[in-house]
């Protein structure tokens, strides 16, 4: 049977399931088929902080979106155009997100009785008419998946779990993608049970035949490639290319990766990715608490190597001291702080902004930290690079604030050759730097180089430059105990110095204004980059001028923002916080800015953000 | 004598665990190891003997200097690093062993040494103690115990005997108080020693121990606070009484002590031990010490002997020294598998994985 091909420019799906469901499986699976089809994509998983909540329960749903389109697009969409309900609990949770018209895929199986009664359904959605607004594709994912598998040697449990891959098969006919990458990919996950293997591929390629037969669908679906700059791609979530990004700041600066950290959600999986790296003699201390993962990072910074710490604001918390150490001691050490929700425990799995003015000054003391922040999820990797370069060239803690959305969401990335990577130079002193008095040679370990005021790097192991430093202030050059009022002054102004003179390594930012008359700027910083820039282009395309700059450097500012700033006539900060860079800017500038706060713990959509845009420029 | 390093051989082979430290091209005195800081401890304070002797102790171990690292926290004891001409770092409280885990473990080619105190290790850091002596970091940890807070002026430590009357306990503390040894040997610690500050020999016998041993080390050191809690040793040193009160443990000898070594430790019947007139209960029925012994049972039996508050039978010497590799020795080994098995990483081919496709 030859079906009708309709052709789409983008397309955005959300699976929807029970915990135990496989959703997030499924999700990375569609989006690697994706990926190979030379679309360009953007994910959003979305997931319970419980590791299996109460099945068929709305707090135990687990989701995952994806965005593809055949040209470029910059976030995993504002709403599914298609959504894959494998239980009640998921329809219930996410029907709000779906507009009129779009496709539901239910689950008929899972839609008894008890499941109904268990998320508040009194009657059946799929009979009693609620869900008439949308095309709704009743399908019995289960008992086919169970039926497919008949004669398998394998439980029925093991049957019924095969039903995400059912669904896959039927997606991936849907959208005419490919399905090589699935069936090697479940080949080698259940390579040693050859049974359990068997049966997924088998239910993978029902679902797929099932599309090809049914009559409950008349359209197949294509999304050409989106036209990217030559090169060669992989699709990459944002806690890979951190990893990734770390390692080849190990390699650039020729230090040895050094992680101190211990588990916190969303930053976990940056702990597991480098730990499986020792090829390229990476250790991973997982500490007995946070103190202790950026105390050793401290330690190893101190020997030498590149220290590394990475949590989440909880974490931040703890540490604090420590980092405050490290702002004293003149160490490179690296804060990877993935933001979630908070305060206290808050939300672990879902992502916010509101850890800037913690990473800002979260300390006792006047203890400047550079920040630096990515604002995509490949854009982890370049940013880690960033953070290494500020933190080993002006012996400092830097913060890198990437969040729980970067974490987990996921972009094609033209991979880069490596050798187009800048050299990060350590510079270890080796050598005594100071006449004494007496005229012999001395070693001061606070004697700063003029131009980036770091102070020499003397690690243990150098003969003759032995010295002893600590969080006690120290006196200006000969880096002895200091309690002099004149000195500690001086020390403090010349540590917020040094973090001031990086601005002059930073990049001027470059306003995009393709219409070159905007009078309303919109500024923002992190993983809003996405919503934001897909915002500006839902204005300028109905015909309005917006400019947009986005920053990626929190502390200190690039040099040129403030005049940026004073030559708009307004400016929009949207942040999923409730005002925290608003509070920066204003503060620094005196510019007075239109914050839009959300903290919701889910990415802003853009077409909430181009109404933001539209009022201000209607409001004007 | 500890059957680990005699000091007939002082060649570096006594010291094993320091293989991968430089040795130094030249005899040191204990000159070299004087820094230009003014000591500024109270005068007649504990910690003069033990930087005296530790100064005295640094040149037998024949090292590089610059490959000699001492880390302390914050406190009297924590100030020690600055008057060693090694390198070191005074960092915050309680967290020295955290801090001194990630440069051991990055650093074989260093000989690292944790500078500490009462409260700084067993009150603020206590965690990072405990998990530093289970995973057997290659530190050797001085704990300077004087029971009480000495910098912050006189409050009860987690060492002070209950009752006692401090600045912040005006009734009398009705906090119990910690064994650090108990507690080390409870922490699965491979080297567990006490001694005493003003013990000179005993000091520089242990301290020539707990180098040799490969592993985490931890020496508790009675320290006199002459300023806050003098006198609380003692019983252990005035030469009048210390023999009476205080059994000096050596391995593979009889456990013995009292003035004319009239009494031992000996098993009870329900199989703890207690403290014996040696004539009475017979010598074979005195214990020997093992500190090569692989269960903590019987060294930590000993820890308990003492009384906290009259400190009789109180045990000094090494408790426990058993062979376990070292964290950081154990780091180094799986990277060096991989290594060995599969080459050195290749940033691009990582960078590309194995899932791409070309966009021409
Ligand atoms: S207060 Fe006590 S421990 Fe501190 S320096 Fe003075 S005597 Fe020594």
């Amino acid at each position: 049977m030859s079906k009708q091909v309709v052709q789409l420019s983008r397309v955005v799906i959300r699976f929807a399931g029970d915990s135990g469901d496989g959703m997030q499986l499924t999700g990375d699976r569609f989006t690697s088929e994706t990926a190979g089809m030379g679309n360009d994509l953007s994910t959003l998983p979305d997931f319970p902080a419980e590791i299996r909540a109460p099945a068929g329960t709305l707090p135990g749903v687990s989701a995952f979106q994806l965005h593809f389109a055949d040209h470029d697009i910059m976030t995993p969409g504002d709403s599914p155009n298609v959504l894959v309900a494998m239980n009640p609990a998921a329809l219930k949770a996410n029907l709000g997100d779906v507009p009129r018209g779009a496709d539901i895929i239910v689950n008929t199986d899972e839609f008894t009785k008890r499941n109904l009664v268990k998320v508040g359904y009194e009657t059946n959605p799929i009979e009693d008419g609620s869900l008439d607004p949308f095309k709704v594709h009743p399908i019995a994912l289960t008992s086919m998946t169970v039926e497919a598998l008949k004669g398998f040697d394998i439980t029925k449990k093991d049957a019924e779990r095969a039903k995400n891959m059912f669904a896959l098969g039927l997606l991936c006919w849907l959208y005419h993608r490919p399905t090589e990458g699935t069936i090697d990919f479940l080949t080698a996950k259940f390579g040693n049970k050859p049974e359990i293997m068997k049966a997924n591929l088998r239910a993978f390629e029902a679902g797929w035949s099932y599309g090809e037969t049914t009559e409950e669908f008349s359209i197949q679906y294509e999304i050409s490639p989106a036209p990217m700059r030559p090169g060669t791609y992989r699709n990459m979530s944002g806690n890979l290319a951190l990893s990734y990004g770390l390692i080849a700041a190990s390699k650039l600066s020729g230090l040895t990766l050094f992680l101190g950290s211990y588990p916190i959600t969303p930053a976990s999986d940056i702990l597991h990715e480098l730990s499986r790296h020792k090829r390229f003699g990476v250790m991973t201390f997982q500490a007995e608490d946070e103190i202790s993962g950026v105390g050793a990072a401290i330690g190893a910074s101190y020997g030498g190597a590149l220290g590394v710490t990475t949590t989440s604001g909880p974490g931040v918390a703890l540490k604090s001291e420590a980092i405050g150490l490290a702002v004293s001691l003149e160490l490179p050490l690296l804060v990877v702080d993935v933001q979630r929700g908070g305060p206290s425990t808050g939300l672990p799995t879902k992502t916010e902004q509101a850890d800037l003015l913690q990473a800002m000054f979260g300390r006792n003391g006047e203890a400047p930290v550079p920040i630096v922040a990515p604002q995509s999820p490949s854009d982890c990797f370049f940013a880690a690079i960033e953070a290494a370069r500020i933190a080993i060239t002006y012996r400092t803690p830097v913060f890198l604030l990437s969040d729980g959305y970067l974490a987990n969401g996921s972009e094609p990335w033209c991979v880069p050759d490596v050798s187009t990577l800048a050299k990060i130079e350590p510079n270890f002193a080796y050598e005594l730097n100071h006449e004494a008095a007496d005229g012999t040679m001395e070693f001061w370990p606070y004697l700063r180089d003029p131009e980036t005021l770091a102070r020499p790097w003397a690690v243990p192991g150098t003969a003759g430059l032995e010295h002893r430093i600590g969080g006690i202030e120290k006196s200006d050059g000969a880096g002895t105990i200091s309690y002099d009022p004149d000195n500690h002054d001086k020390m403090v102004r010349l540590r917020q110095a040094k973090v001031d003179a990086v601005a002059r390594t930073i990049p001027d930012l470059v306003v995009d204004d393709p219409d070159g008359d905007a009078r309303v700027l919109i500024l923002g910083w992190g993983s809003t980059f996405g919503p934001i820039g897909a915002a500006c282009r839902l204005v300028r395309a109905a015909g309005e001028s917006v400019a947009q700059i986005h920053l990626r450097h929190l502390n200190p500012f690039p040099s040129n923002l403030g005049m940026i700033l004073k030559s708009y006539d307004r400016v929009i900060l949207p942040e999923m916080n409730l005002g925290q860079l608003s509070m920066l800017i204003r503060a620094e500038y005196l510019v007075d800015i239109i914050g839009y706060n959300q903290v919701r713990g889910m990415p802003f959509k853009s077409d909430e953000l181009a109404a933001v845009i539209t009022d201000v420029l209607e409001s004007g | 004598m500890f059957s680990r390093a005699g000091e007939e051989d002082m060649t570096t082979d006594a010291f094993p665990a320091l293989s991968l430290v430089p040795k130094a091209d030249a005899p040191q005195s204990a000159k070299d190891f004087k820094s230009d800081q003014e000591v500024r401890w109270c005068p007649g304070c504990g910690d003069y003997a033990i930087l005296s002797t530790v100064q005295s102790f640094l040149p037998d171990l024949g090292l590089k200097r610059e490959n000699i690292v001492f880390v302390s926290g914050i406190g009297c004891s924590s100030r020690f690093p600055y008057y060693l001409d090694t390198f070191g770092l005074h960092s915050i409280h309680g967290r020295a062993p955290a801090i001194a885990t990630g440069l051991a473990t990055s650093r074989p080619d260093l000989s690292v040494w944790v500078i500490t105190g009462d409260g700084d290790a067993l009150s603020i850091g206590g965690n990072h103690l405990i998990h530093a002596l289970r995973r057997n970091v290659n530190l050797k940890i001085l704990l300077f115990n004087n029971r009480i807070y000495g910098l912050t002026k006189g409050q009860y430590s987690p060492t002070s005997e209950r009752g006692k009357i401090t600045k912040s306990s005006p009734q009398g503390s009705i906090d119990y108080s910690f064994n650090p040894v108990s507690l080390a040997l409870g922490a699965e610690a491979t080297f567990v020693a006490r001694t005493i500050d003003s013990d000179r020999k005993h000091l520089t016998e242990v301290l020539t121990a707990a180098a040799a041993h490969e592993g985490t080390a931890l020496v508790e050191i009675y320290q006199n606070c002459n300023i806050f809690n003098d006198d609380a040793w003692e019983p252990l040193k005035d030469t009048d009484t210390s023999d009476d009160f205080m059994m000096r443990l050596v391995h593979g000898e009889p456990i013995r002590f009292g003035k004319h070594q009239e009494k031992g430790v000996a098993r009870k019947a329900d199989g703890h031990l207690e403290v014996v007139e040696v004539a009475k209960a017979g010598l074979d029925n005195i214990l020997s010490h093992d500190a090569h012994a692989k269960d903590p049972g019987l060294a930590f039996a000993l820890s308990r002997l003492s009384n906290p508050r009259t400190l009789a039978n109180t045990p000094i010497g090494v408790f426990r020294d058993i062979t376990r590799p070292s964290y950081d020795r154990l780091m180094r080994d799986q990277i060096a598998e991989v290594i060995e098995a599969q080459g050195a990483g290749d940033l691009q081919t990582l960078l590309h994985g194995n899932d791409t496709w070309a966009v021409s």
